[in-house]
């Protein structure tokens, strides 16, 4: 009997100890830096989640040139580390190399989908997100005319504008919907002056929402807003805070989340490779609502898009993927 | 060489080879005690810097890969300052020569790749000259500033290249402004294909067949300033163009000759990124290679021999660089940027902080040279 006691406590002790194995995990980001006020900050602050709560320290890299991209990836592989991330459509070609050297590796890349066995590629569904923000514009506006000022024209930003369209017109079929992009090249992500210009053109054509999905150049279009006495729908992290009272709600993209928990799976020896699709279901994307702007949704605007919400979730409703067919008409 | 009689009499090994090591050494010191700052040891951040640029045969290829850059568009600024002229817009010329060595790419390429090279070879330089000839052509027949109207170019040749990638050259169905992948045939061999030709086990790095092109335009340059008639009148004119005059030399020609040499080496840099590479067209490849290679010729003495002992040193700045962001978490990027920049700084702007220093020495070490020679000549 003690002997069985005993192989059973060294059996235990032996599990525990391949539980609790550390995994050495490694971040690359892209070339707007971790400190970039928008999508590489909300990775940023998903691996420093993680590291606070774990105790785990990290790898990280934040590329300067195209070339360094692939480099970074190979040498965080070479060097052992396990599961590493790749933030950014910009790296899918890099990783694409990469994953095929390290089949041992586990990789995941945010925004992009890359087909390797061992690459986890994980996509929002932001159309989904921006048709909530889009019924919360059209039930909050006095005039029936909101704006969308989207960064890079790129399919992805589109997606953005096809969604919240598709949500303002759900609710106000009469109602306009103004689209600018402020660029074409990866300049636009950052240009907060040209985003306030293009939210005060909005405004002047009658415009009192406006959605900003263009990453630093948002900071700019939530300052028009704020100073011209209209709302403003943030993007990505929850930007509410910025000007309480002038930024109606923000779209929420929770890149924070995923990039804990490709570090925590990874640690709990659950990640999987594969595509990962974050929709309205898994809480991938969704609405802000907290102090800050909870004098401007009223229980019948938040019932309202709980319940599109619901319907979506439920798959009795569905919003058309503007990257599905490379055109918004739904 | 010009700024070689800025030496103030010293013996050449000394302007430039002495120089230049104090000077990279108070420029390391000076990094020093910014990394002792931030908390990290000074001497384990010069051994990672090292080690990431020369320690491994892959850091080799990495740094060898940065070096390529930097000879190109460091023989395309020094062969316009042999004429006196200061070609600040390398970085839109490679930028354009670029766009010709994509266009070959990718609209040549029924061509086989024996031809395909030279065509894109000779794509490059065509455009990078074209981009240089019309700031020469100013500067030569109009008298406008060479300095001021190629920093305009370069922000053209930024303008052009997003408009043409952007409306015309894009991918369809690219989230990013960048051509097609050129076909198999139509890419430079990397540096571990031909290794592996040769039966030799190299690592992948970017590191291709541009960097033996670069070696050889480095030769063709300095048969060419120091070897021909033609560098011989572009020495003159950029001595002195008055007596160049003087002496038959017409300075508007050279001036354009210079030029369009200056552009289609400059052009090369596209080469190595586009053709070598990436292997498609793409935004902002030049990554500030040709403004970095502004320094590293007036580090090299403008001499290729010069470029290339100074090409080596910045691409393993960045090289090495690179992997010590990589191993140190408190050195950013950032950090080593003004790494290389107090190299530059010291190298290149306080080129000659330390002469004080040594004149003194020098002086007496050649007074007793000539003595020790007129006594052995009296015996």
């Amino acid at each position: 009997m003690k002997r069985i006691l005993f192989a059973a406590g060294m059996a235990l002790l032996l599990v525990a100890a391949v539980g609790a194995e550390e995994i050495k995990p490694a971040v690359v980001f892209d070339m707007g830096g971790k400190f970039d006020k928008s999508f590489n900050e909300g990775i940023y602050n998903g691996v420093e989640k993680f590291r606070m709560e774990t105790g785990i320290e990290y790898g990280e890299f934040e590329v300067t040139n195209e070339a360094q991209r692939e480099q970074a990836l190979r040498n965080f592989a070479r060097r052992g580390y396990n599961p590493i991330i790749a933030v950014g459509f910009g790296q899918a070609p890099a990783l694409d190399k990469v994953a095929a050297e390290f089949p041992d590796t586990s990789f995941s890349i945010i925004d992009m989908v890359v087909d390797q066995p061992n690459v986890q590629s994980i996509v929002f569904k932001e159309h989904e997100g921006s048709f909530l923000v889009g019924m919360i514009a059209a039930l909050a506006s006095e005039t029936g005319k909101v704006g969308f000022v989207g960064g890079m024209d790129i399919p992805l930003i589109r997606r953005f504008a096809c969604g919240y369209e598709q949500g303002v017109m759900f609710v106000n079929s009469d109602a306009q919907v103004y689209q600018n992009m402020t660029g074409t090249t990866p300049a636009a992500w950052n240009d907060p002056v040209k985003g306030a210009e293009l939210a005060k053109s909005q405004f002047d054509r009658g415009a009192d929402i406006v959605f900003a999905a263009a990453g630093g150049t948002g900071l700019g279009v939530l300052q028009a807003a704020a100073d011209g006495g209209k709302l403003s729908i943030g993007v990505d992290s929850n930007q509410n805070y910025l000007h309480p009272g002038s930024v109606l709600t923000s779209m929420l993209k929770r890149v924070d989340v995923a990039a804990y928990d490709v570090f925590k799976t990874a640690m709990d020896d659950t990640w999987e490779a594969g595509i990962k699709d974050l929709g309205l279901a898994e809480d991938g994307v969704g609405w802000a609502l907290d102090e800050n702007n909870d004098s401007l949704i009223t229980d019948e605007m938040a019932a309202r898009v709980e319940a599109a919400r619901a319907a979506i979730v439920a798959g009795e409703m569905s919003v058309h993927d503007y990257m599905a067919s490379n055109s918004c008409a739904y | 060489m010009a700024t070689a009689d800025a030496g103030f009499g010293l013996p050449r090994w000394a302007v430039n080879g002495l120089l230049p090591l104090v000077n990279l050494v108070a420029a390391f010191a000076v990094s020093g005690i910014v990394i002792l700052i931030l908390g990290e040891s000074p001497v384990e951040a010069v051994v990672a810097l090292v080690r990431g640029a020369f320690g491994f045969r892959e850091a080799w290829g990495y740094t060898l890969y940065y070096a390529t850059n930097f000879i190109f568009t460091a023989l395309a600024f020094s062969i316009a300052a042999h004429c006196g002229l200061f070609n600040i817009g390398g970085e839109g010329q490679g930028y354009i020569g670029g766009l010709g060595v994509g266009l070959a790419c990718l609209y040549l390429d029924v061509l086989p790749f024996f031809l395909l090279v030279p065509v894109a070879i000779v794509g490059g330089a065509l455009f990078g000259a074209a981009w240089a000839w019309v700031p020469a052509y100013l500067q030569a027949r109009r008298g406008s500033h060479v300095v001021i109207t190629t920093i305009m170019f370069n922000f053209i040749a930024a303008t052009v290249m997003v408009y043409l990638l952007v409306n015309v050259l894009i991918e369809p169905g690219q989230m990013s402004p960048q051509s097609r992948d050129f076909a198999e045939h139509a890419r430079l061999p990397a540096m571990h294909d031909m290794m592996g030709w040769l039966g030799i086990d190299f690592p992948r790095t970017p590191l291709n067949a541009a960097f033996i092109w670069a070696l050889a335009c480095a030769g063709l340059v300095w048969v060419y300033v120091w070897h021909t008639r033609w560098g011989y009148e572009l020495r003159t004119v950029g001595a002195n163009p008055d007596a160049a005059v003087y002496a038959g030399i017409s300075p508007a020609r050279n001036i354009v000759r210079a030029m369009v040499i200056s552009g289609a080496l400059a052009g090369m840099m596209g080469l190595n990124e586009v053709m070598g590479v990436n292997q498609r067209l793409l935004l902002n490849f030049t990554a500030g290679y040709g403004f970095v290679g502004i320094a590293v010729s007036l580090m090299g003495r403008n001499h290729p021999v010069g470029i290339l002992v100074a090409s080596l040193l910045f691409g393993a700045l960045y090289q090495g660089g690179a992997e010590l962001a990589f191993e140190m978490p408190r050195v950013s990027r950032e950090l080593v940027v003004v790494i290389q920049g107090l190299v530059i700084m010291f190298v290149g702007a306080l080129e000659f902080l330390f002469l004080p220093a040594f004149r003194p020495w020098l002086q007496k070490r050649r007074q007793a040279a000539s003595a020790a020679a007129a006594a052995a000549e009296q015996e």
